[in-house]
């Protein structure tokens, strides 16, 4: 992430955002910030942005989020989507960040297999890691 | 397709007790014993099971791109062979494939989907839109206590089992098989099979599911928080209905977690049947009687 913020109304009507919530569907700034999403959510110990941080940074515009390893480490469990008061569904906002770094060439996750798995976790991954 | 071009085929609507099935991968591999017991269980209950012809991967994740429509074709494709066997339903034994298979019915329920899906398969019939996508865990609910009480001869004998639904079967709400954090549909079937279910924390909590490939760790400890959380309540055996939840609870359970089996719901129902009996294995860790 950028250790300065500059919010400016361009960063607001920037086309990644505008990418991100066409992608997504949803509408990031539907968010007020309750923490819903990441109190519930079962991998956030793994994550280095939790899952509404990530929603305040696009609601910002930074695009430092593409960075991230939160939504490499989101399993698209819903959990936050069914919970989420304001009706983000916050799965799919994850889905779009990780669709924009795969179109652009961005790959984080090593995929080294530390024993056969079946096929459904191995589709399922794939599906997850590749654009 | 008209009716009268698929005389060969068995009209399978045309009797409640015709159902057209969809496998798919894991139920045709690792989950074979699911396939096996759930088969044998229907057919002890009356239902003639025809398996989908021609079926293909039910596409094991839902796109959640918005411009995603390639990743829908599959799971639409065997929609279509459904629809060609004039089924008005599909039952899966599989949480995952219930899912993608249900959310791309939902998906082209919307005209323009359902017309660029139909303009892009132009090698196929057009899909209709009409065919529902059915878990067996619902057609459990739809056969109802009554009747399988009084099929459960044997029973499951007041066993202590908790129903693990994990993710598929309850998010996201539109294809929910039941209230998604509050579900007792499971629960309500394992009681009509004569066992005690047992309400846990962490029954409706992900285990992790392909993060198995990719962060392993992160899905041990989940695995191990689940069975804590199953054992605390008092459960002596998991049901699941999902194989790749069955994988991560038994393959990437870590030393020290409760040791409690984890089984399939076909499995169970054809134990309290009579039509399986259970393994000796899981006889002795749960201390069946008799």
């Amino acid at each position: 992430m950028v250790a300065e913020l500059r919010v400016s109304r361009e960063s607001l009507n920037a086309p990644f955002l505008q990418r991100v919530e066409e992608l997504s569907g949803q509408n990031v700034f539907a968010c007020y910030q309750c923490g819903k999403c990441s109190a519930g959510c079962l991998f956030a110990e793994h994550m280095d942005l939790l899952p509404n941080q990530v929603l305040r940074l696009l609601q910002l515009g930074d695009e430092g989020v593409l960075a991230a390893r939160a939504p490499w480490v989101c399993a698209a469990c819903l959990a936050c989507s069914v919970r989420c008061p304001k009706g983000v569904d916050v799965a799919r906002v994850m889905e779009a960040l990780r669709q924009l770094a795969l179109r652009r060439g961005l790959s984080p996750v090593e995929v080294k297999l530390d024993r056969p798995v079946p096929q459904i976790a191995l589709v399922g991954a794939m599906r997850k890691v590749t654009p | 397709m008209t009716n009268g071009s698929i005389q060969h085929s068995s009209p399978i609507t045309h009797h409640p007790s015709r159902v057209l099935y969809f496998p798919g991968c894991a139920l045709k591999d690792q989950a074979r014993a699911y396939e096996e017991a759930t088969l044998a269980a229907l057919a002890a209950l009356g239902y003639e099971v025809q398996e989908l012809p021609r079926w293909n991967c039910c596409g094991t994740v839902y796109a959640l791109a918005q411009d995603d429509l390639m990743r829908h074709v599959g799971p639409v494709r065997n929609l279509i062979r459904a629809q060609e066997q004039g089924a008005k339903e599909l039952l899966t034994l599989c949480a995952m494939c219930y899912n993608t298979l249900s959310r791309s019915a939902l998906f082209v329920q919307n005209p323009e989907n359902l017309r660029r899906l139909n303009a892009f398969m132009d090698e196929e019939e057009d899909y209709r839109g009409e065919v529902r996508v059915l878990h067996l865990v619902q057609l459990l609910g739809e056969i109802g206590r009554g009747r399988l009480e009084k099929a459960a001869k044997e029973g499951l004998s007041g066993l202590r089992v908790g129903a693990y639904y994990g993710c598929t079967l309850l998010r996201p709400q539109e294809v929910a098989v039941d209230h998604p954090e509050q579900p007792k549909i499971l629960e309500e079937a394992l009681a009509a099979l004569g066992a005690e279910p047992v309400v846990f924390p962490e029954r409706v909590e992900c285990c992790g599911a392909y993060l198995t490939v990719t962060k392993p760790e992160a899905v041990r400890l989940r695995v191990s928080s689940i069975l804590l959380s199953a054992a605390q309540a008092g459960a002596e055996l998991l049901v699941t209905a999902c194989p790749l939840c069955h994988f991560n609870l038994t393959e990437r359970r870590p030393l020290g977690a409760p040791k409690l089996p984890v089984v399939y719901l076909g499995e169970a129902l054809a134990w309290a049947l009579g039509v399986k009996s259970m393994p000796e294995a899981v006889a002795k860790a749960v201390g069946v009687r008799g």
